[in-house]
């Protein structure tokens, strides 16, 4: 036998024991292990149009009621039509609508503030959306018949069930043929599939393309400043400047040799402490305070406005904001908030108590 | 280098582009193009053919440069004194923002990626525009999981210490929001290109194709049509991707620009779905299920949905048009002077390659090729960059750019006669930048 034969055979005896590189590619020994059934049903929980997933429950409207002014009203409203927190879930919708399938008020420009309930074409979606995400800050912690009841309760608020109805996984399928959107969805178009057909052709023109142009539209005057200073926005070096669009727009024509713009350094190097308004904002205060406007809880001008001369109102408001309170400004608790550091909410605490009403 | 710019300056130079004055361009915009406005543009466009401004001269030495600066003078800071280092004291105009006014919660929110002030392709980690539907947390990497199950033989579960042992690939892609745009369907409504057109951004991202862990578990090649992405946050985001998307070029991503996620970004695992809407490649990613039918999920049922002028609205709507934007000069900028500029701007396509990007510097008129900066790659941000000398007179700057499907970018009014004004998403017209005598440029919309 010659050497390199030798060699063949010594290599094929070891390949018995060693799989051949490529198919321990293919396995990715030791990466991954099986998903147990558990651990699968903690995490499968979504439920699909045709309702694979749906567990099985019963919900009534009157105890979707209570479980929405528990815990919906304060960003939904009573009736699911605020539009303060979130765009509206109930109205838009018709009896003519419930039996077309079609909202009418989708057509033209009839109805400008789409609801949920205009649009939602699955009753699954609502069910699943509900059961994963919420209430809004505690998102997963509703029992089945709970999702059930509150699904419920928009389809009275929707004028689709009377209030004695009860909503359950046997007969949520009829609830479906009455969804008043339910023909209003198509998936004609270009944009799913990579190698469909686009919806807008044109051409790509080089010369004499449009003689006519117009000016159709241009941005108002009053959303100038609705983004801030953009000097502060842009470097105030290199080629181009940022607009100082918190004064009129500039007048003079450039003329030969550059201009020298006010000089937006100063207010461009930041400062290294949170400003109250940053730590309002990062903390999510401003989410149920407004600084002028009340929203959830009172405007801060209102704090301001309630101790006005009140030597202790900054550590009783201090106190009251780790540990959370109501009473004070209506029913709606607020939680106590451990975000900001002691620093930073004694400087938002002074801040808001120096605010004046305009 | 011997100077392109000096046998520039002083030279004639034809700007048929800078012809409208102001007045006359308030007046087209109100009553339109007549015989007589004609007349007057043609008046204008002759006295345009001017002479551009000689070099400026100094008379008295830059201080900058006879006087010596500290740098110069004293010892700097050791190396590693920021041990991971942040941007000079002097770059704090470069911030991620929120509209005010687009969203009432800012955990429901989003944050525009300042593109009027980024160079090539990369944008910054700490830029990348956010979109959150319920908050971002601090996810522990170590007890993060990610389970791939349904129509499948094997259903299994990956550690980070799993995924990040699979063959990895490192890819360039443009993530863009839907809803980029989405304020401008009907009228102009922000200043500048940073709310226009940020909800726009691009990483090199790394991670594991989709595919390699689709064969792993050995998914259903029969019946598996679709699979859903689950994030592990509040929102539990859902998505349906067709698994012939999911089987070409789904990544399952840890890295980005180098380091891992930032965790506004999906912090320890995301999906990057490309060429595809933002709102698909899910953040936070727990779970893959395979599938024989669509999800029908909330952000693809009640929001993502177009509505078109006959009331329908479409559903599963996914690829990112073509599309393209000059970022400067842009909306809110002021060009200083007359002179050279640099027309730079950002081009995309979900369906593949940018293969050309027209300028165009007289309201559309005419239009001539931009350079593509390499490198050009599929459905990534390709920069491109056109020399252009201002005269000062008021101009409209636009661009254009054209994919390799041969798909060309549209107006703002060719997109409306198809799918009206008010289908919010997927708007990719054609950007529109006014630049006023003043040197000052505002977001218009011309056709």
């Amino acid at each position: 036998m010659s050497k390199l034969i030798k060699v063949f055979f010594v290599l094929m005896s070891l390949s018995v024991f060693h799989a051949p590189l490529t198919e321990a590619q293919d396995d990715y020994l030791n990466v991954g292990r099986p998903a147990l059934e558990e651990e699968i049903a903690a995490w499968d929980i979504d439920v699909r149009p045709d309702f694979m997933g749906l567990p099985a429950g019963t919900g009534s409207v009157e105890m979707g009621e209570e479980i929405w002014e528990e815990k919906c009203t304060v960003c939904h409203g009573s009736f699911g039509e605020s539009n303060e927190v979130f765009t509206p879930i109930v109205g838009g919708i018709t009896p003519e609508d419930v039996k077309a399938g079609r909202v009418d008020g989708l057509i033209g420009n009839k109805h400008p503030q789409r609801t949920t309930m205009m649009k939602l074409p699955t009753i699954s979606t609502l069910w699943d959306y509900i059961n994963r995400a919420m209430p809004w800050t505690a998102p997963k912690s509703l029992e089945a018949d709970e999702v059930y009841a509150l699904v419920a309760y928009i389809l009275h608020l929707s004028q689709i069930v009377p209030y004695e109805f009860e909503l359950s996984d046997e007969n949520i399928g009829d609830i479906q043929k009455l969804l008043p959107n339910r023909n209003g969805m198509t998936v004609e178009h270009g944009l799913w599939d990579t190698n469909a057909n686009p919806d807008v052709l044109v051409n790509a023109c080089m010369e004499n393309c449009n003689a006519q142009v117009r000016i159709h539209s241009s941005l108002p005057d009053i959303a100038r400043s609705a983004h801030g200073d953009l000097r502060a926005q842009n470097r105030h070096f290199g080629a181009t400047r940022g607009a100082d669009t918190l004064s009129e727009a500039l007048v003079d024509p450039v003329r030969d040799g550059r201009r020298e713009l006010t000089n937006t350094q100063a207010s461009v190097v930041a400062k290294v402490d949170a400003s109250p308004e940053q730590v309002a904002k990062q903390h999510m205060c401003l989410s149920c305070h407004g600084v002028n406007e009340a929203l959830v809880g009172p405007a801060f001008t209102e704090v301001a406005d309630k101790y006005v001369g009140d030597g202790d109102a900054l550590v009783n408001l201090f106190n009251k904001v780790r540990q959370g309170g109501s009473g004070v400004w209506g029913a709606v608790p607020m939680p106590a908030q451990s975000g900001p550091t002691d620093s930073e909410l004694k400087g938002l605490i002074t801040w808001i108590l120096e605010l004046e009403k305009n | 280098m011997e100077s392109r710019f000096r046998n520039k300056l002083g030279r004639v130079i034809r700007a048929p582009e800078n012809y409208l004055d102001q007045a006359l361009i308030r007046d087209i915009s109100v009553e339109g193009i007549n015989d007589q406005r004609r007349g007057f543009i043609k008046k204008s466009f002759l006295a345009a053919v001017g002479v551009v401004t000689a070099d400026r001269a100094f008379s008295a030495p830059d201080p900058a440069i006879v006087n010596l600066p500290e740098h110069s003078k004293t010892l700097g800071k050791p190396v590693a004194s920021r041990p991971y280092g942040a941007p000079s004291i002097y770059e704090t105009s470069l911030q991620r923002r929120e509209s005010p006014g687009l969203t009432r919660v800012s955990a429901a929110s989003v944050s525009f990626a300042p593109l009027q002030s980024l160079f090539g392709i990369i944008t910054p980690s700490g830029l990348h525009f956010e979109r959150h539907h319920q908050g971002w947390h601090e996810v522990d990497p170590t007890q993060h999981r990610l389970m791939v199950h349904g129509l499948v033989d094997n259903p299994k579960i990956y550690t980070m210490d799993d995924l990040m042992r699979l063959p990895s690939v490192s890819r360039i892609h443009f993530i863009e929001c839907g809803a980029n745009s989405a304020m401008e369907w009907g009228n102009v409504a922000v200043p500048s290109v940073q709310y226009t057109h940020g909800m726009l951004s691009c990483s090199e991202f790394t991670g594991v194709p989709l595919s390699v862990l689709l064969d792993h578990v050995g998914f259903d090649q029969a019946n598996g049509k679709f699979v859903l992405a689950e994030g592990s946050d509040g929102s539990s985001m859902t998505r349906t991707i067709a698994i012939d998307r999911a089987l070409d070029d789904v990544l399952v991503v840890w890295g980005m620009n180098g380091e891992m996620l930032r965790p506004e970004n999906g912090y320890p695992l995301r999906l990057v779905v490309p060429g595809v809407q933002g709102v698909s490649s899910v953040k936070w990613l727990r779970r893959i299920e395979v599938g024989d039918q669509k999800w029908g999920t909330k952000d693809e049922s009640v929001h993502y949905v177009d509505l078109m002028p006959d009331g329908m609205h479409r559903q599963y709507t996914s690829v990112q048009e073509c599309k393209s934007v000059v970022t400067t000069p842009s909306g809110g900028q002021v060009l200083l002077d007359k002179g050279f500029y640099n027309i730079t701007g950002l081009a995309w396509s979900g369906r593949g390659k940018v293969t050309k990007v027209d300028v165009s510097v007289d309201g559309g008129n005419t239009w001539r090729a931009a350079r593509l900066e390499s490198p050009v790659l599929t459905k990534s941000l390709t920069r491109f960059n056109m020399d252009w000398v201002w005269d000062g007179k008021p101009t409209i700057i636009q661009s254009r750019a054209i994919d390799e499907t041969g798909y060309v970018q549209p107006q703002i009014n060719q997109l409306r006669e198809v799918r009206g004004t008010r289908s919010i998403y997927h708007n990719n017209a054609i950007q529109s930048w006014l630049v006023s005598e003043t040197g000052e440029v505002q977001n218009v919309q011309a056709y």
